[in-house]
């Protein structure tokens, strides 16, 4: 059924209106009020409306001397870049296998529904309850140490297991490995079986494969998970507050602090610049791929 | 992602709030009430159990809807929505943000029955019997009147008009895994002892945190503060300096944010040593671990809570306000604070409401005769038992400091940030 476009278009503009009020109501008048804020003054008790630069200025303090060594909000950052990178990476590895396992190697649907849903068990708890199950288990007296100490292996329990990087990158990747799975098997799923059988007919061997087939073709999925990780753990503090031991930095904490002690301008400044460095991390990996012509 | 803190105010209220919700609402008609006033209570929820809701209606005919919040969060509504409830119960240490504000009354003395029987910690900075409260930081005697009831600054002197009328305070001090010690601990400065590296703890909440490493420097002898609440920048410097060091050679195991995280790092043998609050040490003695709130020779770090009146609160519902208030101090909510462990503000009253054994336990450090129970009938010490630290005016007398407002708050934030990323 052909419809005149030229007919329908005065129409369609009011199909987007509930979605552009959500977008506004929700996003821009939130995002404008915190750039507006984030130029005010503030006391202990009051903000100010005013147009000072303070709050930014404040942020990057002895960033440029480096007398004492990195300022603040460099540590900072590169404290968060280091948990989003690492995140990233393992989140990418193991979302890539579990969607190219249920994409390829599971040929039921109903399996691959079934083996799908698994992956969401975690999600029946709340993420807080899923962080801290890894307490007992990683402890001084934990169950991974307790286990290592009688059959002999160490002799005195490992220290590092928990409230270190290593225990926030762990909790991390079990949180958000999902985001991930699901949209990397999204467009794995609509690869053409044909194009593999095709490729394995002329000879290729299973690398050749899924580097030059799979790999390509679930680029949007692996973007948009990439997205999904990036700007989650970019913004994240309760993770890394709880695994971390609170010892270790991150821009959200950051943020969170200056809220409970009412300097909303400042956290308002902080939460704009860590949002034009978010928006940029992104800028760049959409520059691999158009997401849309994709879509 | 919000985050969700549970602080020691907080422990009680999520049973003291939907209990409370479901319990008045099926009470409430079986009394008939000419009048009856229902007030929006502002506060964290420490002091307001469902027996202390069922039993104000008993006696007064009040009903209160409760709005359950953390201490932070408390400030930020007095500052930007003072009309959305009637009372507030807030902290002393608060008070250098609320007052200049202009959001809060200041409340009749005159019209608070036992007005001259609050202990006099608060209105004259010491015990009962006399002995010298220390003042440093916050300390409530320095900010209990106002000039006017509608002052927006602290008075010098006594007035007929109180900031607060306090309801709820208490001493802390240091937690101690004494079975994984294995000797007596007796000062501040063990924190930091390398004895411990790894297995010490204190808090990531900036301004107590910063009062507990002051109480830690001066004790290992580096400085001596002219007011541990107040410090200058240098002062700031200084002591995150010490505290910075400690963190990168490894000494602390953890920071602790809420409650609950302070339990499972001591009861679970992560650490030996820690900031704690005083309900914490029991919930690790619930889980059958030793633990004690251990007294320190260099004294306790105190905070104070109490009611104050919103501007927005006139008429017939500030009557009732007041009503409330004076119910509060009557005796029966005091009994059940100190059962609690905390300690009320008007003794005498409360006292009427306990046993013998339980007033010579909670309040002059005897032994127990009988099992102590906690308000819930959870026992919390046998026959014998003595409390940490002993009587009233022991804790109360040994008290350093209080929780504070600096002038340099800003800066203080921004360096326990900058400890925290070392």
């Amino acid at each position: 059924m052909q419809v005149s476009l030229g007919k329908i278009k005065p129409h369609v503009g009011w199909l987007a209106l509930p979605f552009a009020l959500i977008f506004f109501v929700y996003f821009i008048l939130p995002l404008v009020l915190t750039i507006v804020v984030s130029f005010w003054d503030y006391t202990d008790y009051a903000i100010i409306p005013d147009f000072i630069f303070d709050n930014y200025i404040y942020i990057f303090d002895g960033c440029l001397s480096n007398e004492e060594g990195l300022c603040l909000t460099f540590k900072t950052y590169i404290s968060t870049f280091f948990f989003c990178f690492f995140t990233w990476l393992i989140t990418l590895a193991l979302g890539f296998c579990v969607a190219y396992f249920l994409a390829f190697y599971v040929n039921s649907i109903p399996l691959q529904v079934c083996l799908f849903l698994v992956c969401t068990i975690p999600f029946w708890t709340s993420n807080v309850i899923r962080m801290v199950s890894w307490i007992p288990l990683l402890g001084r007296n934990g169950l991974v140490n307790e286990f290592f100490l009688s059959l002999g292996i160490i002799d005195q329990p490992i220290e590092w297991l928990l409230y270190s990087s290593f225990s926030v990158v762990l909790a991390l990747v079990h949180l958000y490995t999902l985001f991930m799975i699901v949209p990397i098997f999204n467009s794995m799923i609509r690869i053409d079986r044909s194009i593999v059988e095709a490729a394995y007919d002329a000879g290729a061997s299973h690398r050749q494969i899924i580097f030059n087939i799979i790999i390509p073709l679930s680029k949007t999925g692996i973007i948009i998970g990439s997205i999904f990780v990036v700007t989650v753990v970019m913004g994240d503090f309760l993770t890394i507050g709880i695994m971390g031991g609170q010892q270790l930095a991150s821009v959200g904490k950051i943020i969170n602090t200056e809220m409970n002690y009412l300097q909303f301008p400042g956290a308002a400044a902080n939460a704009v610049i860590l949002l034009i460095i978010t928006i940029f991390i992104i800028y760049v990996m959409t520059k691999f791929i158009d997401i849309r012509k994709e879509l | 992602m919000k985050n969700k803190k549970l602080s020691r105010r907080q422990i009680l209220k999520l049973s003291a709030g939907t209990v409370a919700a479901t319990g008045l609402g099926l009470y409430a008609p079986a009394v008939i009430s000419s009048d009856p006033i229902t007030l929006r209570y502002l506060g964290t929820a420490v002091s307001m159990g469902d027996e202390v809701q069922k039993k104000l209606f008993e006696d007064t005919g009040l009903k209160v809807k409760f709005i359950a919040v953390t201490t932070d969060e408390v400030t930020k509504r007095v500052l930007t929505q003072p009309n959305s409830f009637d009372i507030v119960d807030t902290e002393y240490f608060s008070l250098p943000k609320l007052v200049p504000s202009g959001n809060i009354l200041g409340m009749d003395t005159k019209r608070i029955k036992e007005w001259d029987n609050v202990t006099s910690i608060f209105t004259k900075g010491m015990t009962p019997e006399g002995k010298k409260v220390g003042l440093q930081g916050t300390a409530p005697s320095k900010v209990m009147y106002l000039e006017g009831s509608t002052g927006k600054k602290f008075a010098g002197d006594v007035t007929q008009y109180a900031t607060l009328i306090p309801t709820i305070y208490n001493a802390d001090t240091l937690g101690i895994r004494p079975d994984l010690i294995g000797r007596p601990i007796n000062s501040w400065a063990e924190l930091l002892n390398p004895e411990f590296k790894g297995k010490a703890a204190t808090l990531n909440i900036p301004s107590i945190g910063i009062m507990d490493a002051a109480m830690v420097v001066e004790a290992m002898g580096e400085y001596k503060y002219p007011d541990k609440g107040n410090m200058t920048k240098s002062e700031i410097d200084l002591t995150m300096k010490i505290f910075t060091e400690a963190k990168k050679s490894g000494q602390f195991r953890a920071f602790w944010t809420d409650f609950n995280e302070s339990v499972n790092l001591m009861a679970s043998g992560e650490t030996v040593i820690q900031s704690m609050w005083s309900p914490a040490i029991t919930a690790v003695k619930a889980q059958g671990k030793e633990c004690i709130y251990q007294p320190l020779k260099e004294g306790y770090r105190a905070w104070a809570a109490g009611f104050a009146l919103p501007k927005t609160t006139k008429g017939k519902t500030a009557d009732a306000v007041y009503d409330f208030v004076n119910w509060y101090l009557s005796g029966w909510v005091g009994a059940y604070l100190n059962r609690q462990g905390y300690y009320s503000a008007v003794l005498p009253t409360a006292k009427q409401y306990m046993s013998e054994d339980e007033w010579g336990f909670w309040m002059e450090g005897k032994a127990a005769k009988g099992d102590i129970l906690s308000p819930t009938g959870d026992k919390l010490a046998s026959a014998g038992e003595i409390r940490d630290g002993g009587s009233y005016e022991d804790r109360m007398g040994g008290v350093a400091c209080w929780n504070a407002t600096m002038d340099e708050n800003k800066y203080m934030v921004r360096k326990w940030n900058e400890m925290v990323a070392a």
